[in-house]
């Protein structure tokens, strides 16, 4: 291939001054944070007596521990079962292919454009009726129902690419639907199942909306909802928010630089499906 | 992994149910079907319907019933028709909205989409590099934290003493600086630059991915035949990416539509109304203002625009070979 020595410069230059837009507001956030507590710094300038103490003192204003554990209980709650569910359906709409298959499929592919604001009212009179208002509950259950349709899409995409011979032999070996499923299928399905793991975990901790509007109390939703309570709350200290906006995104970007690879991958995979 | 469209089932002969006659006599032969009833699959989808429904469906369902009436949430609710959906489309305030998402459209679509052609296309030569695979990481990083955490951070950037302002006066355009999101004539568009910064990584990741499934010998015979950069891109680039360009501009264009947590946590809509969209309209007023009715006339007014925008984007852009 002919390259020419210019345009891979210019290619070079171009990705590290993207890089640098793409970075810059966490550096910002990070200088900032230094700044003594109060004060109103001005732009990106390294104070002369950094506070690293923010950090500490925002951990405990946001109850940081708390927060984890409560987002942590929601992910528990929302994944496993949305993956089950997801599963399922996935297996039995691009595998058994039951009659009227393709009009359920529908009826949850019509889902996957669904603004979520779209539901937000009704759902909450729902599970104020349920009696689940400002429990993790009030979360966990719409949320299942609203990553169906993409659960669904998702896993049946990959079942429907399985061998039909696959699970003949299976039958031929007198195994049951329900062996066949759990035995050969669902370890098959592992890479789809782990993408979908790691998507819906990602949603599920920075949902923000469901969080500000099904419950009142910051140390039962999600780490996002929490951020917007803490910035009413902090709002006015800016190095004080800055180091807790810190402490709050610090967890995904943790486990999203230790699995970075399969992040990428079902990020890309997830948007090209959706 | 293979991508699959949605409607490769119907596609394949395989898959085709035929007469019922048939379909028993052939049952063993075909696989999954072999001694298994057919009604079995219900049950496997039962479940994930049952949540849908309650969670999703119903929800829809009780958006379109209150979108009818006049109600506050709480005392007796009153028949209101179509007037809620007349006045989405009269009020000014309320009509505002819509043209604020649509404006946003500019910023969270076609700037990450258009510039993320023109970056993808420029580092598709060193795509493999040591640097490239830094840059995939970093790119990504938007779209892992919190939108609420890119919204306080940019608030901050885009503030009075802001970074932004600092690099303007260290240019010697200290006159323009001012706080980006206060300010009347420009809160839209810097609300707009944060959803921007957001998905051009996602954006440029998805192009340049797309860009390596094309043959290089295209671009090699473009170049024996003398065409230029430009012309590489507008003949081979852009037409091979049809179906990546369709995924950005679908997801980028739903997210500029439905946006609630940058707006939230940068302006609350103002100053003003100067970036009210519908997603917090919706919120302020279901749960501030206890119109219920209103939200709902416009909470539907958007999931129609939703696919009104989704679906002719899909089908323009589908890969129609497959």
């Amino acid at each position: 291939m002919i390259v020419g020595r210019r345009e891979a410069w210019t290619g070079r230059l171009l990705l590290v001054l993207l890089m640098a837009v793409t970075i810059m507001p966490f550096v910002s956030l990070f200088v900032t944070a230094l700044h003594p507590s109060g004060s109103y710094p001005s732009g990106l300038e390294w104070p002369r007596d950094p506070q690293w103490g923010n950090f500490v003192k925002a951990f405990q204003a946001a109850r940081m521990i708390d927060l984890v554990k409560s987002s942590t209980l929601i992910v528990l709650g929302v994944v496993p079962i949305s993956l089950l569910l997801g599963t399922l359906a996935g297996f039995a709409i691009g595998h058994l292919r039951m009659a009227g298959r393709n009009l359920v499929f529908l009826v949850f592919v019509l889902g996957l454009t669904l603004p979520f604001e779209g539901v937000i009212t009704p759902l909450y009179y729902q599970v104020r009726d349920m009696g689940l208002l400002n429990t993790r509950w009030a979360i966990i259950l719409p949320l299942i129902g609203l990553y169906m349709p993409f659960a669904v899409f998702w896993m049946r995409a990959h079942f429907v690419n399985m061998p039909d011979e696959l699970s003949e032999s299976a039958r031929m070996d007198g195994a049951n639907v329900w062996q066949l499923f759990w035995r050969i299928h669902v370890p098959l399905a592992m890479p789809a199942l782990s993408s979908l793991a790691i998507l819906l975990f990602l949603w599920t901790w920075n949902q923000f909306l469901l969080a500000i509007v099904l419950v009142d109390d910051p140390l039962k939703r999600t780490m996002s909802g929490a951020l917007g309570a803490f910035q009413g709350q902090w709002g006015t200290d800016i190095p004080l928010l800055c180091a807790g906006s810190l402490l709050i995104l610090a967890p995904t970007l943790v486990i999203f630089l230790i699995f970075q690879r399969r992040f990428v991958t079902a990020l890309l995979q997830g948007s090209l499906k959706g | 992994m293979t991508r699959p469209t949605p409607d490769s089932v119907v596609a394949s002969p395989a898959t085709r149910p035929g007469p019922a006659a048939v379909t028993r006599k052939r049952s063993p032969a075909r696989g999954a079907g072999l001694r298994t009833p057919r009604w079995v699959g219900w049950l496997f989808v039962a479940p994930a319907l049952a949540v849908y429904a309650v969670f999703v469906l119903r929800p829809i369902a009780l958006t379109i019933q209150y979108s009818m009436y006049r109600w506050d949430g709480i005392g007796p609710s009153t028949w209101a028709g179509l007037g809620n959906y007349v006045k989405v489309f009269t009020d000014p305030d309320l009509f505002a909205t819509i043209l604020n998402a649509v404006k946003l459209i500019v910023f969270f679509s076609a700037i990450p989409v258009v510039l993320g052609l023109a970056i993808a296309s420029t580092i598709r030569r060193i795509a493999t590099s040591r640097l490239a695979l830094v840059a995939r990481t970093v790119l990504f990083l938007p779209q892992v934290i919190p939108l609420v955490a890119a919204g306080i951070a940019w608030s901050w950037l885009l503030s009075s003493s802001g970074l932004v302002n600092q690099l303007l006066t260290y240019v010697g355009l200290g006159g323009v600086a001012r706080a980006w999101l206060g300010d009347f004539s420009t809160a839209l568009p810097a609300v707009g630059v944060i959803g921007a910064w957001v998905l051009l990584g996602l954006c440029t990741i998805l192009l340049l991915s797309g860009m390596s499934k094309i043959d290089p010998a295209l671009y090699e015979a473009a170049r024996m035949d003398g065409a230029g950069p430009l012309r590489e891109f507008v003949s081979i680039t852009v037409p091979s990416l049809r179906q990546e360009i369709g995924v950005c501009v679908t997801v980028t264009v739903i997210a500029a539509l439905a946006s609630f947590d940058i707006v939230y946590v940068s302006t609350q809509g103002g100053p003003g109304n100067a970036t009210m969209v519908p997603g917090l309209e919706i919120y302020y007023l279901a749960f501030s203002e206890r119109q219920v009715g209103m939200a709902s006339a416009l909470a539907v007014v958007l999931m129609v625009l939703v696919i009104l925008v989704a679906l002719p984007i899909q089908w323009l852009t589908r890969d129609r070979t497959s």
